[in-house]
């Protein structure tokens, strides 16, 4: 482990000071450089950056399931077609990103060891709150970047073990925190699969149902939105769904995924719009 | 102003090292031994909260025995480190030897150079993908490090400890066979003066976590408590459950 901040191979002195349990709080003593907030971006101008789309997630008795499509579009073009949005917080939450696709990836690196660092320095793991205030802490510092125009928006969801359910957690630019029940979606296509999942959700759906649900409502998305990827059955990309239970996150086998999504298509050759709810009598 | 009686290097770190020799070998012992799907840690330590053992990265752990604070402070700075590297490169660049290294120096520098050595002795594993890639590195207080296999006793009764252990241990023991031997080993042989004769120590006096490769996460140390480990300790083979014991 050669390492620029091993100085003659021993370790300096702000290692071993007492202090913090967070990470990102340790290295803004050590190497603020190397955190994405306090980067700031010479004024005037903008950049093309691969841009990820449609996260939703929705909760169900035993857990929630969070699901992202594969698109990242830069303008008009297809960054790319297999880009994974939904990443494991830690053992028990998940969280999915919209937004500037670097960034938001970065974000969650750096989210994913704050999580595990807290529960090997402390001995204990965050409460789920705890969790979702530390990524709000995060979406915060990086307000400079998403005034220029470089946004990240993530959706955040676990399973809550003092009490033993589901949550999700929405987020604004300014780190704005806010619950969601039941379900949400974030990102260019999150307006249409939000529609999509108020006719599909209920409140007592089997794990099975919501996840159909949520993949539902993102070919919903694909549908309207053209920066949100559909099914794509030629090469067998389809979305990452990811659900977290009482046993902690699970992604979803692509087999799995792929034969749902089979199945959705084949209903949508008979029916282009998908499953109807039945109207009010 | 009086003149400073010379004292000679010799002298100086000759004290030092008797010295931390003495801290070390007032604290209860710990005992590491590998097993056929890992490395198994047992300490003699009823705190539920104040650990010996711990986890610093997904295959690496920490175990200790000494000054609470003192190994305490090499455990954060351990976490800071792998952490830092993990975020910097990869989680596959944070190895075991690297984090032994780093203590190494830290330790030797402390060492030679303040009036106070560490009054610690650490062991620092990794687990690898079989039991031939599986790494235990003991450090001692001076910064001197060894490369261990089987098992390592560190504290009060280390070298009484070791001996029983090489009597007990082969290759591939299952888990319950590990832990019986180290628990056997460290009720007997580190018994502290005037324990009585033949004295057990119960799941309650006991702090045991192993790094199992079975482990499907990437995360392979897990802590061994409550039920799992009473029944362990009475010869269950238990299922490879997750009973949230970080």
């Amino acid at each position: 482990m050669e390492s620029p901040i091993l100085r003659d191979g021993r370790l300096p002195a702000a290692f071993l000071t007492p202090g913090s349990s967070s990470f990102t709080q340790f290295l803004h003593g050590l190497a603020p450089e190397m955190l994405p907030a306090g980067r700031s971006l010479p004024a005037g101008g903008t950049i093309d950056t691969p841009h990820a789309t449609t996260i939703v997630a929705a909760t169900f008795p035993g857990g929630v399931v969070m699901a992202g499509d594969r698109r990242a579009t830069m303008g008009n073009v297809i960054a790319q077609r297999d880009i994974e949005k939904v990443f494991p917080a830690d053992e028990y939450s998940a969280v999915g990103i919209a937004g500037t696709a670097g960034l938001a990836v970065e974000v969650v690196r750096l989210f994913q060891v704050e999580l595990e660092h807290y529960e090997k320095i402390e001995g204990a793991s965050l409460s789920l709150d705890g969790k979702a205030n530390r990524l709000a802490t995060l979406i915060r510092g990086n307000l400079g970047m998403a005034m220029q125009g470089l946004a990240v928006v993530p959706l955040f969801a676990g399973w809550d073990l003092e009490q033993q359910f589901g949550r999700i957690f929405s987020y604004d630019v300014t780190g704005g925190r806010y619950e969601e029940h039941a379900f949400h979606a974030v990102g260019s296509g999150a307006m249409f699969a939000r529609g999509a999942l108020k006719k599909l959700y209920g409140p007592e759906l089997t794990e099975e149902q919501a996840v159909s649900a949520v993949v539902e409502s993102l070919y919903d998305a694909a549908d309207d939105d053209s920066a949100t990827g559909g099914p794509d059955l030629a090469r067998r990309i389809f979305p990452v769904v990811a659900v977290v239970g009482p046993e902690g996150y699970r992604r979803m086998p692509d087999a799995e995924i792929g034969s749902l999504v089979e199945r959705v298509v084949a209903a949508r050759l008979a029916r282009p719009d998908g499953p109807s709810a039945v109207p009010l009598p | 102003m009086s003149i400073p009686f010379y004292v000679s290097p010799e002298q100086i770190m000759k004290d030092k090292a008797d010295y931390a020799r003495k801290g070390i070998a007032r604290g209860r012992s710990v005992v590491v031994v590998q097993y056929a799907d890992g490395i198994l840690f047992v300490a003699e330590n009823p705190s539920r909260a104040l650990h010996k053992v711990s986890e610093i990265y997904d295959r690496i752990a920490f175990a200790a025995v000494g000054k609470y604070n003192e190994f305490e402070n090499l455990r954060v700075a351990g976490v800071r480190l792998a952490d830092l590297r993990g975020y910097s490169y990869d989680r596959r660049d944070v190895t075991g030897r690297g984090l032994a290294n780093a203590y190494a120096q830290t330790l030797g520098t402390i060492f030679t150079e303040t009036s106070k050595p560490y009054e610690v002795e650490i062991v620092v594993a990794e687990v690898g993908e079989g039991p031939a890639d599986d790494q235990m590195y003991r450090l001692t207080f001076d910064g001197s490090v060894a490369d261990e296999h089987g098992f390592v006793a560190m504290g009060g009764q280390a070298d009484q400890i070791a001996q029983a252990l090489a009597e007990g241990y082969a290759d591939g023991l299952a888990l319950p066979a590990a832990l019986r031997l180290a628990v056997h080993t460290l009720a007997t042989m580190g018994a502290p003066p005037g324990a009585p004769e033949g004295r057990e120590l119960g799941a309650g006096l006991l702090e045991v976590a192993v790094l199992d490769r079975s482990r499907p996460l990437p995360r392979k140390f897990r802590r061994i408590a409550g039920d799992r480990l009473t029944g362990l300790l009475a010869g269950h083979e238990s299922p490879p459950d997750d009973d949230g014991g970080h």
